[in-house]
C-alpha cells in the first residue's frame, strides 16, 4: 500500500493569537480533515513535535478532536527537523496497515508565548554556550553561514538573493506576516544583527498552526484534491550530532548539513534523481540554509546555490521554483510544517497564482544544521 | 556590565570547569585512536572506545568560523555588543567555542592564543587575535 497526503489545514498567522495552542492546533487538524473531505471520526493517527515544551500533545488533540480512538501518536521532542519526518512515519503507519489516516500538526503561539529566537535551549552542551554570549539559534546557524560563504566563495549578495526571492512569493501570499516588496539595496541597507545575518535573513517567529492529512493513496484518490503521493521520506543525522540541539562543537564541516548525508537515500527510495524535482520547499529558518539544503541535495552545484538564486531559477519563472510560499523568512515560523504544507499544495496544484507550471515531482526539507528529514512528494502518476 | 551567567557543570564537566579556574586548558584524548575531544564525555565519539587520557594543549589554535553579534538579542547583552563568538580548531585537535578579542578583527584562518577571564565563580576561556586584545 501506498501513502499520501490528501489535505492541508492552517489556521491564520499572527503576532498574538489571543488563544490556547491547544485551539490552534485543533482548528488546522479540523481545516486538513475538512480540506481532504474526510470524517474526522476516521482518523486514528496524530503526530506532533515541541521544541521545550512549546505546545500540545497528540493526545489533547485527540480528545478535543472527539476522536474514537488512537492506533498511532506521536510526540517528538524535536525542531524544524520533524515534519518531513513525521510525515514519513505516518506514511510507513499506513503503508504497513498500522493506521488508516494521521495527522500532523504544529502548533504554537511562537511570537506572543516563548520565543525560538531567545529561547534557552537546555541540555549537557548549553553550559558551554550561554555563559560565553553564544547563546542564541540564530547565532549557530550565523556559524555555519560564515564558514559556508567563505568555503564555497560565496557572500553577501547570495544571503540576500534568497530573502529577495522569497519576498516575491509573499508579496502574494495571502498567510505570508512579512509581504512589503524586498530589494538587494533594502537588504544590504540594513545592518548586521549577527554577522553575516541582517533582519532579512531570518524568519519571522509567529503563533499559528498548520496540519496535514496522511492516508492511504487509495483512499485519497476517492477524496476532494489530487493526492500528493510520498514517493520518500528520509531522516539522516550525520556523525557527532552533539550533545543537544545547539551544540556543534564536534560536527566536522559547517558547510555541509543532514541534506548532504540524506540525498542518497531519499532519492534512491523514490527512484529519482535530483535532476528530476519541479519544485522544492527548503527549509528556511535562515537564508543559509536554502543555500546549504539547494547545494546538500545536488538541486545545483557546490558552491553555485547563490548564483542559482541570483539567476532566478527559484522564481515561478525559472527551472525550480522554490519556496513559494515565501518561506519561514516571510510566512511564518512554523518550523517547517508550513514548508510541507506548500509542498502539498503545490503537487495539488493549488497555488494559485503561486502555482508552479511543472509539479508532478517536489522535495522538502525539515530541519537546518546536524541532523534533519526530507520527503519527495509526486502527482498520482 | 552584567555578569554573564555561570556554567551549569555537571559529573561530565567538572574538570574542564577546574581546569579553567587554574588557567589550564584540560581536554580528553581517546587511549586508541588518539583523537582529542570537547566536550567532555564518557566514551571517544570517533571509535567509540571508554574514557580519555587527560591532555593539557596549549590553548592556542585557529578560527574554523566566526559570528559577530552588533544588536543585542538579550537585555543581559545590551551593554556587551558588538562581541564575537569564534569556533577554533585547537592546536593538537579539538574544537571550542569562545570571545574572540578584539571583535572587529575577526577572521577565519587567524592564528588565535587563549585568554582567561576570571569571573566571580567560574572561568572563560576567550582567544585573542594576532592584534592582541582581551
Ligand atoms: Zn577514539
Amino acid at each position: 500500500m501506498r501513502a499520501a497526503v490528501a489535505g492541508v489545514g492552517y489556521t491564520a498567522f499572527s503576532r498574538d493569537s489571543g488563544r490556547s495552542v491547544l485551539s490552534l492546533a485543533t482548528e488546522a487538524c479540523r481545516r486538513a480533515v475538512d480540506d481532504a473531505g474526510l470524517d474526522v471520526a476516521a482518523v486514528d493517527g496524530i503526530a506532533s513535535f515541541r521544541v521545550m515544551d512549546d505546545s500540545v500533545p497528540a493526545q489533547a488533540v485527540a480528545t478535543t478532536l472527539a476522536l474514537p480512538g488512537l492506533r498511532f501518536s506521536v510526540d517528538a521532542d524535536m525542531g524544524g527537523q520533524a515534519p518531513c519526518y513525521l510525515v514519513w512515519l505516518a506514511a510507513m503507519a499506513v503503508e504497513t496497515g498500522r493506521a488508516r489516516n494521521v495527522l500532523v500538526y504544529r502548533a504554537l503561539n511562537g511570537r506572543s508565548g516563548a520565543r525560538v529566537g531567545t529561547m534557552r535551549f537546555g541540555g549537557m552542551g548549553a553550559q558551554f554556550r550561554y555563559p560565553i554570549g553564544y547563546d542564541a539559534y540564530m547565532m549557530y546557524v550565523a556559524m555555519w553561514a560564515q564558514r559556508f560563504v567563505y568555503e564555497t566563495g560565496q557572500g553577501e549578495e547570495d544571503l540576500a538573493a534568497v530573502a529577495v526571492a522569497q519576498r516575491a512569493y509573499a508579496v502574494d501570499n495571502d498567510r505570508a506576516v512579512r509581504r512589503r516588496p524586498l530589494t538587494l539595496q533594502d537588504y544590504l541597507a540594513a545592518p548586521h544583527v549577527v554577522h553575516p545575518f541582517r533582519a532579512d535573513d531570518c524568519t519571522v517567529e509567529v503563533d499559528g498552526a498548520c496540519a496535514v492529512l496522511v492516508t492511504s493513496l487509495e483512499q485519497a484518490r476517492d477524496l476532494r484534491h489530487p493526492p500528493a503521493v510520498v514517493a520518500s521520506g528520509a531522516y539522516r543525522a550525520g556523525p557527532r550530532p552533539g550533545l543537544d540541539i545547539g551544540d556543534h562543537a564536534l560536527w566536522d564541516d559547517y558547510t555541509r548539513n543532514y541534506t548532504s548525508h540524506l540525498r542518497d537515500d531519499l532519492f534512491g527510495a523514490a527512484g529519482l534523481t535530483p535532476g528530476d524535482v519541479q519544485v522544492a520547499q527548503i527549509y528556511d529558518c535562515f537564508t543559509s540554509t536554502v543555500l546549504i539544503g539547494l547545494e546538500g541535495l545536488g538541486l545545483c552545484e557546490r558552491g553555485g546555490s547563490g548564483a542559482f538564486v541570483r539567476s532566478g531559477a527559484t522564481t515561478l519563472a525559472g527551472r525550480l521554483p522554490t519556496n513559494t510560499h515565501g518561506g519561514l523568512l516571510s510566512e511564518g515560523y512554523l518550523h517547517g510544517m508550513n514548508t510541507v504544507g506548500e509542498a502539498v499544495l503545490q503537487v495539488q496544484g493549488r497555488g494559485g497564482s503561486r502555482q508552479a507550471a511543472r509539479h508532478e515531482v517536489a522535495a522538502v526539507t525539515s530541519g537546518a544544521l546536524m541532523d534533519g528529514s526530507a520527503l519527495i512528494l509526486t502527482a498520482d502518476r | 556590565m552584567t555578569a554573564p551567567p555561570a556554567p551549569d557543570r555537571d559529573t561530565e564537566s567538572g574538570p574542564f570547569w577546574q581546569g579553567l579556574a587554574q588557567h589550564r586548558l584540560l581536554l580528553q584524548e581517546c587511549p586508541a585512536c588518539r583523537r582529542r575531544r570537547f566536550p567532555r564525555m564518557p566514551t571517544c565519539p570517533y571509535c567509540g572506545t571508554d574514557g580519555g587520557e587527560e591532555v593539557e594543549p596549549p590553548g592556542t589554535g585557529t578560527v574554523y568560523s566566526w559570528v559577530r553579534v552588533e544588536r543585542a538579542l538579550t537585555p543581559a547583552a545590551a551593554d556587551q555588543v558588538p562581541y564575537c563568538v569564534a569556533t577554533v580548531d585547537l592546536d593538537g585537535g579539538g574544537r571550542i567555542h569562545g570571545r574572540l578579542e578584539p571583535p572587529a578583527a575577526a577572521r577565519i584562518g587567524m592564528a588565535v592564543t587563549p585568554v582567561y577571564v576570571d569571573h566571580d565563580d567560574w572561568t572563560e576561556l576567550r582567544f585573542a587575535g594576532p592584534e592582541g586584545g582581551g
